[in-house]
């Protein structure tokens, strides 16, 4: 703690990260419609107001779908690819894992795009369906990561005496492998679900009528009006991420206590 | 080659791991290669009547290489993006060094996570919220306006490309200092006890030791934000309010309000291309940092 200069620059940094975020409660529970200082009164009306919403409920229950469905596929996506590249060597293993992990330096318009121009040459109707289709691409490279991590700190010779014992590779799986990497898992659908649920381009574009939970946001802006009870839903969803991410944060220590690793930090 | 599995090469290694990562495989070929192919096929053909047909031309192309409109855009989308990236990459390797060379060891996890925090709550309501914060009748302006600072409101910080920078700059910074901060934790910390025990001061050891060894994370971490902001929509839309488009809002008026398939395609594929060219050649530039560390 020798640097002063940098620890007051770190507290700053922080208060820039934080400060939008700082300011939804505040708004939130502020007694006007016009989002300005100074403030008001204290209110809970708009909580309500977002409460009385239909098509607000509507949307969550599109993007829950998605984000269970999109997460569950990616996360199986991402063990197949997470362990056949930590166990074997194969041919094309670079360009494989390259083009599987490609997504996450592609812009999601460019994406987007492409698999609209190609539904709409088969002639597949735009929906839920679709969306999910985009987002298991979206995910599943964080799938692979953090399950290419937890499948790096295992110890193969645990794998080897269950085979030396008579097991075999399905009964090996299920019985060693498993079990060490399911910390990983749940993080990696953690982490998933939180993507799909926030994710924006591709669920505009492939969603067709179907309105998921970030598109109707998006759409609410437009009205004035309606902005306070968006800043009010912004306060129940930041509550709700911090949460998940809790849980998240919690099960990957776990994995790692399990394996008998040491700390080193974060997600990606 | 992997549907011949007789007795010996079903055992092999090779066909062992193609076995196994064959479903994650065949869905990105049938979900990102393919659709990709074909937009790059489509770039090079004719849009009539929302029928893309007669291969093979590049007037697309020639359209979108030399069109005033679509050279501003692309000029505009460069621009930003870079100094996006320089803004987040600059702000973001003190908090790395910070958060690696002087929190305890037992406190990084908590300061990550408080790093992490806001980049998993709604990117839309985040961006919304600079457009609150910055704009005409915005929380910065009327702020200032209550306490008596300013007598009316400032002009110079709304719907401008600076509001787009801070906006994208803010939403990116996690992207910056987590891959910083990976390489910055590897760095062997007796390097710099030798640099400093051969009579070089803090400053001389931090640019001759530490900095050329985290190059590869500063490299990973422009990478990580220029490619994405590109082709960011949101911002452009809320922030600009769609006066200041960039790319992507391009690509989405040719391939869905104009209905030209074939023209949104050759966006498309010049983006990627800008992007792939700027990308390499920032890679060249710097790689004797990156041969540096893989030995």
């Amino acid at each position: 703690m020798k640097s002063p200069g940098l620890r007051i620059y770190a507290v700053a940094y922080l208060i820039f990260l934080y400060a939008p975020i700082i300011l939804l409660p505040l708004f939130a529970f502020n007694d006007s419609k016009v989002i300005a200082f100074p403030l008001s009164g204290f209110t809970t009306a708009w909580f309500g107001e977002m409460w009385e919403d239909a098509q607000l409920w509507n949307a969550l229950q599109n993007s829950l779908i998605i984000a269970v469905a999109s997460a569950t596929l990616a996360t199986l996506l991402g063990l197949f690819a997470a362990r056949a590249s930590t166990r074997f060597g194969f041919p094309g293993k670079g360009p494989i894992l390259g083009l599987i992990m490609l997504p996450l330096v592609l812009p999601e318009m460019i994406m987007a795009m492409s698999l609209i121009v190609v539904l709409l040459t088969l002639g597949i109707p735009l929906s839920i369906f679709t969306i999910i289709l985009g987002h298991i691409l979206v995910c599943t490279p964080f799938a692979v990561a953090i399950l290419t991590s937890a499948f790096q700190s295992l110890d193969r010779s645990l794998e080897e005496a269950a085979y030396d014992l008579g097991e075999s590779t399905f009964s090996t799986f299920m019985l060693i492998i498993l079990p060490l990497v399911w910390p990983g898992i749940v993080s990696a659908f953690l982490i998933s679900f939180t993507i799909s649920l926030d994710e924006f381009i591709i669920s505009n574009f492939l969603g067709g009528s179907d309105t998921v939970l970030s598109v109707y946001i998006f759409g609410q802006f437009r009205f004035p009006a309606k902005v306070p009870s968006m800043m009010a839903l912004g306060t129940v969803l930041v509550l709700l991420s911090i949460t998940l991410l809790a849980f998240a944060e919690y099960f990957r220590r776990r994995g790692i206590a399990k394996v008998g690793g040491k700390d080193t930090g974060g997600f990606l | 080659m992997a549907s011949g599995g007789t007795g010996s090469l079903s055992q092999t290694e090779g066909f062992k791991g193609l076995r196994l990562i064959s479903p994650t495989f065949i869905y990105v070929i049938l979900l990102l290669a393919a659709p990709l192919a074909t937009v790059i096929v489509y770039s090079f053909m004719t849009d009539g009547n929302n029928v893309v047909e007669r291969p093979f031309t590049i007037a697309n192309y020639v359209t979108v290489w030399t069109g005033r409109v679509y050279q501003a855009i692309m000029l505009r989308s460069l621009t930003v993006s870079m100094a996006v990236t320089l803004a987040t990459v600059l702000l973001a390797y003190p908090i790395a060094y910070y958060v690696s060379f002087h929190v305890a060891p037992s406190r990084k996890s908590l300061w990550l996570f408080l790093i992490t925090i806001p980049f998993w709550t709604s990117y839309i309501i985040r961006v919304f919220l600079w457009k609150v914060i910055l704009g005409y009748n915005g929380v910065i302006n009327s702020g200032l306006l209550s306490i008596g600072i300013i007598d009316e409101p400032l002009t110079a910080i709304n719907y401008n490309v600076g509001a787009m920078i801070t906006t994208l700059a803010h939403a990116y910074a996690p992207f910056a200092i987590l891959p910083i901060f990976v390489v910055l934790e590897k760095i062997d910390r007796s390097l710099l006890e030798a640099g400093q025990d051969l009579g070089e001061s803090r400053i001389v050891t931090f640019l001759r030791v530490t900095l050329p060894l985290s190059m590869p994370g500063v490299i990973a971490a422009v990478l990580i934000v220029f490619i994405p902001t590109i082709g960011d929509y949101v911002t452009p839309d809320l922030i600009g309010g769609g006066k200041l488009p960039m790319i992507a809002n391009m690509i989405e008026v040719q391939m869905l309000k104009q209905n030209n398939r074939a023209l949104g395609s050759a966006i498309a594929v010049s983006a990627m291309l800008i992007v792939a060219l700027v990308s390499i050649v920032f890679v060249l530039w710097n790689r004797r940092f990156l041969r540096g560390n893989s030995r």
